[in-house]
């Protein structure tokens, strides 16, 4: 099966074969980057641009260093050097990023539907680097990528995702590719954090952390933040941290294999116990080695590479 | 003396509970009895045959932009879009630019009005100082230079003590006042319906609850003040049901439902297309449903279209970023026929009473009706024509619509004000 989506938008879009695709090519890259020379050639002369109008660390860094692995040239910046702040449209900013001969553009905006509007207006490749609260599609590909490294197939697989669900992107790109992978996800958080609308995307909505963990393969947290206090979705850090924070005896509720995953960043003894997140079961930071590799992957697909010919490209 | 006759058409007033095929006469502006035989044949003379023949519609909800945002829309403009669309009263908001909460800015859109409209435009004044909700604007002064209400619209008045003291003061002047029902607090960064497809798409949700409260708040005022209130485009299921109540212990409350609320739902955004960005939002089937069973048992006074011009350049942004409302007026009659008469089954007549009679009764506007000496504002239509809409190429001078591209069933051919025409179904003459 040959790979022929030029935009990388969402998770909700893609098939299965599609996820598969990213992940063997991934895979493929994974092998690469073990290596001594973890370089290959496969993007030289391209130009990557990384257009980040949100705070991003993590992100940021692996699609630069997937994009300088693949030998493509790559630019990056962020709202605080952009024209954006002059009050240039998106529209504008994207359209001079295109007339500069930029060969693909990753985007990291606050706003959700913005990289799908960026695909409507540019030629070139358009990768979703997080949107709002809507996708942050690479992230939910490499999630899952790791879980397959430590399971194998998901079929049939507990997974519960614990926090702050309605605000978070990691969430819906997490629980969309799961569900196409047939596992048995369950979100589960405050009531005012994880609504019951999202039943409708095929998840269990659960408000008892017990029952939730329980037997759970993978636990997925995510980050608490403290503007959703004063907003009123929950009293306190300290009341949500007593309520559903993961500490060692809520941990011991989980399969006895199971692992603990956060998409960071971390705030450690709110969401997570500083020990749990640097335990034995922690994968948070394969969770980061793997972000270059799917950022590798998708960069490579979306520039007309093919998943096969990944072992060639050196 | 000019005189016009319009024969063989359907002719249909509710007001004068006409519906039938026949004549209209028009002597020097106004609705006349028959014309003698030389009468006729000195009139103007349209052939209606095939067309229906209705009283010239009325819009209690439009925003011209004028003063201030002409970019957008100006009272010429937004009048010839009116016209194009059957339209001949429109009532516009106060929203401008400054906002309409003085005479004087009466005075300067009234003058606008008088040198380039093709329609009728009434104005409305607002509530509140610069529509800020703090201070009662001078509604005496508002009242003497012109307006036929007050309302804040989009700013809805958020606190019930001055709420109750604009409608006990509006009272004393016979005065509707309008509200366009939103509880701000819940609805902080909002930019549609609150629920599944919200959840989805990862936008700020606007929970209809914030609209049913302001809805419930009203009420109350209305029943303890005996003022009248007018609530604006009604979104919300739970909403049509507490007008029910309300209208059946009697009290003075009206209420309007926009074409896009009964045609459309949230499901439509699933693209982040800005020109389904509207405030109130569209929300789901049911309540699109509860909104078409409130206008066909008159829970729901009548169809307003929120007519709100935004420039292509405003509305091509980031969803969350987008100004909120689109343009209705040259699209109302053809979406509403297709909802309500061929999807929904109501009589054409109906329909015609919630486009004229009815939204004039809401304001007491001398408008929507061909009874004989009524000012002769007609519209002609093909009710089965089917056209292709192209906003772009439209009258108003934004373009911002989600029917742009569609083809759209029923189709203005003429319309007539005061007995001259103004539209003669391609042009404004």
């Amino acid at each position: 099966m040959t790979w022929n989506r030029k935009h990388l938008l969402t998770i909700e879009e893609l098939s299965l074969a599609e996820i598969d695709q990213i992940h063997a090519t991934a895979a493929a890259f994974r092998k690469i980057l073990r290596r001594s020379v973890k370089k290959v050639p496969a993007l030289r002369g391209k130009t990557i641009v990384n257009l980040f109008l949100e705070p991003s660390t993590r992100t940021r860094l692996a699609f630069e260093m997937a994009a300088k692995r693949l030998s493509a040239d790559v630019i990056s910046f962020d709202a605080a050097s952009s024209s954006t702040q002059k009050g240039e449209t998106l529209r504008d900013t994207a359209e001079n990023i295109q007339a500069l001969n930029a060969d693909m553009l990753v985007i990291r905006h606050g706003a959700s539907g913005s990289p799908l509007y960026l695909s409507r207006i540019l030629d070139l490749p358009v990768i979703n680097a997080g949107d709002g609260a809507h996708e942050h599609p690479t992230q939910g590909l490499l999630d899952t990528f790791t879980m397959k490294e430590h399971f194998g197939s998901m079929r049939g697989r507990k997974v519960a995702i614990l926090g702050d669900i309605l605000f978070s992107r990691v969430a819906r790109s997490n629980l969309h590719a799961l569900t196409k992978m047939g596992a048995a996800v369950t979100l589960v958080g405050p009531s005012t954090l994880v609504p019951s609308w999202f039943t409708d995307f095929g998840v269990t909505v659960s408000h008892d952390l017990k029952s939730a963990l329980a037997d759970a393969e993978v636990v997925m947290l995510l980050r608490i933040q403290h503007e959703r206090q004063s907003a009123g979705h929950f009293p306190s850090l300290g009341e949500y941290t007593s309520m559903f924070g993961l500490n060692k005896t809520r941990a011991s509720w989980l399969n006895p294999k199971a692992i603990i995953m956060h998409p960071g960043p971390i705030n450690r003894g709110v969401e997570i116990d500083s020990e749990l997140a640097d335990g034995e079961r922690s994968v948070i930071l394969e969770q980061v080695a793997n972000g270059i590799a799917i950022r590798m992957a998708v960069l490579y697909l979306c520039a007309g590479g093919q998943p096969e010919s990944v072992a060639s490209t050196d | 003396m000019s005189l016009l006759w319009i024969s063989n058409a359907r002719v249909i007033d509710p007001a004068s509970k006409r519906d039938g095929v026949g004549d209209i006469f028009v002597r020097d502006g106004r609705i006349s009895g028959p014309f003698s035989p030389s009468e006729k044949k000195d009139a103007a003379k349209i052939d209606g045959k095939g067309l229906v023949a209705a009283p010239g519609l009325v819009d209690i909800h439009v925003h011209f932009r004028e003063p201030g945002q002409t970019h957008k829309e100006t009272i010429g403009t937004g009048s010839r879009a009116a016209a194009a669309g059957g339209f001949t009263t429109v009532v516009c908001m106060p929203n401008t630019l400054p906002p309409a909460d003085n005479a004087g800015t009466i005075q300067f859109i009234n003058d606008a009005a008088r040198r380039d409209s093709v329609v009728k435009v009434h104005p409305t004044g607002a509530i509140t100082v610069g529509l800020k909700g703090q201070v009662l604007a001078p509604i005496g002064s508002l009242k003497r230079a012109g307006v036929v209400a007050i309302t804040d619209d989009g700013d809805c008045v958020q606190s019930n003590e001055l709420m109750r003291r604009a409608l006990e003061y509006a009272k004393m002047f016979d005065m509707p006042v309008m509200d366009h029902c939103q509880d701000h607090s819940m609805t902080h960064e909002a930019v549609m319906n609150e629920g599944v497809m919200s959840t989805r798409l990862g936008l700020r949700g606007w929970p209809n609850a914030a609209e049913d409260l302001i809805v419930a708040r009203n009420v109350v005022l209305s029943s303890y003040t005996g003022a009248h209130i007018h609530l604006q485009h009604i979104s919300s299921e739970y909403s049509v049901e507490t007008i029910r109540r309300a209208k059946a212990r009697g009290l003075r409350i009206t209420a309007e439902a926009t074409p896009h609320h009964i045609a459309l739902t949230d499901a439509a955004l699933a693209g982040y297309d800005t020109n389904f960005k509207m405030n109130p939002p569209l929300r789901t089937e049911a309540d699109r449903q509860a909104i078409i069973a409130g206008l066909r048992d008159g829970t729901l006074d009548c169809i307003a279209t929120d007519h709100a011009p935004h420039t292509d350049y405003e509305k091509d942004r980031e969803f969350d970023f987008a100004p909120n409302g689109i343009i209705g007026l040259e699209t109302a009659l053809p979406v509403v026929l297709e909802v309500l008469v061929r999807e929904s089954g109501f009589e054409l007549a109906a329909v015609v009473d919630l486009l004229t009679r009815r939204p004039a009764g809401v304001l007491g506007l001398a408008a929507g009706s061909l009874a004989e000496g009524a000012p002769a504002d007609i519209c002609l239509f093909d009710p089965d024509e089917s056209w292709l809409y192209d906003a772009k190429a439209g009258f108003s001078k934004s373009g911002n619509s989600p029917w742009h591209g569609l083809t759209l069933r029923g189709r203005v051919k003429k319309t007539i004000v005061d007995g001259r025409v103004a539209f003669d179904g391609a042009a404004i003459l």
